[in-house]
């Protein structure tokens, strides 16, 4: 017989989104629960660690020594010929700044989250929703220690990453298509060289639909990962041998040595049309709203959290946990990274086409230029000035 | 590496990860996206 226990919000996954979450609505005075299927927050790493400052302030985290790695200035992409520019930090924005110890940064979230007075259940699994006779998710199944459990609440939140079942479980259509897919590899290598004011991004066919990351974690230390679009990977094994050979040609790399081994997906396609059902949010990852082009999750799945969190409290206070209500919260979030979700898909789609030769053109036109402002609309002007003849493919992003 | 990758692209979510493997249960199609979508090549499907 299950037990039931009753709270204002069950969260389920222990993440940045969930964390922010719990965080936020406790502080609201909401009687929070978050639960995690691991028996420990923050591992096992699933990320390259690199994240931007700009957001920090506006979700109220404050960068703290114990969770940065390192600080760099800006990030470095690389042409297949090894040609590269360099972007400094304001304008490549979004994805860089610090790199992180992932494991630290979300249990430090985590802890913010209790201290506000969220409640934990650890080593705790959700196995399925609780509906209403009306339909509304009114809770969720869970197990821990074999101990089976209903966590009731009248508003669920589904912060379980790019995996989320409780989406699914809610009836939320969560399918990805394979080309809205890109399968991750990445090893922290030590023992290497690198210019570690830069994050490496390396684009072309040495990652097919994607790029390998060099984000540095130490002097001679970094995240090398590689993520390949799902539906360019023809063999299985495929994606671990495209960031073996990377390396392999590298002396630089090859001599270092690896102490951690990271796999998994991320998202790369548009956001999903509805994040919320009756007595259900997906934040985060989960709500796939990691970002197209970069790959990166963490930013977005605090900010949507922020905002599910205060949808979740005005709900209470309004008594009313319909998806109608909810649509404060898909009004909130996508008001704050729809745009950018959008426009990076189509930059993303785009580079899809790009040939090497095409990726080298246009990293030799930008030489010369000291890049902090710049537009779509300046990098083609130099393209234009240098290799008129590439510009036909590139007419489209106008 | 019990990643989940699989367990997320699943088209037909036949596919579960707990602690210590990843199952699939009679829902699965065989459409091997799976073995595809392993960054490591895991994954196998066997026959029958």
């Amino acid at each position: 017989m299950a037990e039931v226990m009753e709270f204002d919000m069950v969260v389920v996954g222990a993440g940045p989104g969930g964390s922010m979450t719990a965080r936020d609505a406790a502080r609201a005075g909401l009687d929070v629960l978050m639960i995690e299927k691991r028996q420990e927050i923050g591992t096992p790493v699933r990320c390259g660690e690199g994240i931007a400052k700009i957001w920090l302030d506006e979700v109220g985290i404050e960068p703290d020594s114990k969770w940065i790695a390192l600080e760099v200035s800006g990030a470095r992409i690389v042409a297949p010929n090894g040609q590269y520019v360099d972007l400094t930090e304001e304008l490549a924005g979004n994805e860089t700044g610090f790199v992180v110890h992932r494991d630290i940064f979300d249990r430090s979230l985590a802890e913010e989250a209790v201290r506000a007075g969220a409640k934990t259940m650890l080593k705790c699994s959700a196995t399925s929703v609780i509906k209403d006779d009306r339909g509304f998710v009114v809770g969720v199944r869970a197990k821990q220690w074999g101990k089976e459990y209903e966590l009731r609440a009248p508003v669920i939140i589904g912060a379980d990453g790019f995996e989320s079942q409780v989406g699914r479980w809610a009836g939320i259509d969560t399918k990805v298509k394979a080309k809205d897919v890109n399968t991750c590899l990445q090893y922290e290598l030590v023992g290497i060289d690198i210019d570690k004011f830069y994050n490496e991004f390396h684009i072309g066919s040495m990652a097919p639909g994607g790029y390998v990351w060099i984000f540095n974690k130490s002097e001679d230390s970094a995240n090398v990962g590689i993520g390949v679009n799902l539906g360019m990977v023809k063999q299985p094994g495929e994606v671990k041998q495209y960031l073996d050979r990377f390396i392999a040609r590298q002396p630089r790399l090859s001599k270092g040595q690896n102490v951690e081994t990271v796999a998994g997906a991320v998202s790369v396609g548009l956001p999903l049309e509805s994040v919320t059902t009756d007595g259900l949010m997906l934040v985060g990852d989960a709500a796939r709203m990691i970002d197209p082009l970069t790959g990166g999750g963490v930013s977005n799945a605090c900010i949507s959290g922020q905002v599910a969190a205060r949808v979740a409290k005005e709900a209470h206070e309004a008594g009313d946990f319909s998806r109608a209500f909810f649509q404060r919260y898909e009004q909130g979030w996508r008001a704050k990274i729809e745009d950018q979700l959008y426009r990076n898909y189509i930059a993303k789609e785009k580079l899809l086409e790009l040939s090497d030769d095409t990726i080298n053109k246009i990293i030799d036109a930008l030489q010369g230029y000291r890049i902090e402002r710049i537009t779509t609309a300046d990098i083609l002007r130099m393209v234009q000035e240098r290799y008129p003849e590439i510009m036909n493919e590139l007419a489209d992003l106008l | 590496m019990r990643c989940g990758a699989c367990v997320g692209t699943c088209p037909v979510n036949a596919m579960f990860l707990d602690e210590y493997q990843v199952t699939v249960n009679e829902d699965c199609i065989d459409c091997k996206l799976c073995t595809r979508t392993c960054p490591v090549g895991a994954l196998a499907m066997v026959e029958g």
